[in-house]
């Protein structure tokens, strides 16, 4: 598990590398209120390379979907693949998030 | 049933581990993602879908641990968690055990899909649980039990 954060224009590109669950999921939400802190206000998550997410990691989302909005700024979620798509369709999680199919897709909609 | 104290022996056990399993291993988050990993596994080699394998039973299993680590055994490392995974033909059963005094799981039905705990960071744990599962039962035998079933169709 990993999470790797890089910069591809204005937007700050997270990748989430294995699960995003109750043992990691505050470095992620850790490294991104860094990033909103250092002034960084356009956020795209990539689950490409994502296992599962568990009740936690989805918790983690909606609070730093929280946080961006808060800082005036905006966030984007990319690549879920058909279980993840599922999971936020049971949680209804995607009616909350701005989830684009791929992650060129994501950025451009910014 | 094996009784593990560290991670190293974890892997072993888990690394060829086939059904029935039954490990008893530290209240510490991170044993979740190696136990939850074997038992996908095992699904795997007995032919169960892609999502029970890549969603439902990871997801599902997770939120059991999780709360019998977090809220069951209050993350006191000395307490143990008890897993207990068996399967027949007509399916499988996930038994997630801690040292609590367990909750009433009928009282637990708050809707986290309704539009005033959309935004909540919490709650959706059983309500995952109860929607990725056939059944979720809760019972006390030496402890606090959590029964998780997914029927084989």
């Amino acid at each position: 598990m990993s999470f790797a954060i890089k910069k591809q224009g204005e937007v700050c590109v997270v990748d989430v590398e294995g699960q995003l669950i109750v043992g990691n999921r505050q470095e992620l939400k850790q490294k991104v209120l860094d990033e909103i802190e250092r002034g960084e206000r356009k956020f795209l998550i990539d689950f490409s390379q994502t296992g599962y997410i568990d009740s936690s990691g989805l918790g983690v989302l909606v609070s730093l979907s929280k946080k961006i909005r808060e800082a005036a700024g905006e966030l984007r979620l990319a690549n879920l693949n058909d279980d993840l798509k599922t999971l936020f369709e049971l949680t209804k999680l995607d009616t909350l998030f701005q989830i684009a199919d791929t992650r060129e897709d994501g950025l451009n909609s910014f | 049933m094996t009784d593990l104290t560290d991670g190293a022996a974890l892997d072993v056990i888990l690394g060829d581990t086939r059904f029935p399993l039954d490990v008893r291993f530290p209240s510490d988050l991170r044993y979740i993602e190696r136990v939850v990993g074997a038992v996908s596994r095992n699904c795997a080699a007995l032919s169960f879908s892609d999502r029970v394998c890549n969603l439902q039973i990871p997801v599902a299993l997770s939120e059991a641990l999780s709360n019998a680590i977090l809220y069951g055994n209050g993350e006191d490392v000395s307490k143990r968690v008890r897993l207990r995974a068996k399967v027949d033909d007509r399916s499988l059963v996930l038994e997630v055990a801690d040292e609590g005094k367990g909750f009433d799981l009928e009282a637990c039905t708050s809707d986290p899909t309704s539009p005033e705990n959309l935004e909540r960071e919490d709650g959706r744990g059983l309500f995952l649980m109860r929607r990725l599962m056939d059944r979720v039962e809760r019972f006390t035998d030496n402890g606090n039990v959590v029964r998780l079933t997914l029927l084989r169709t």
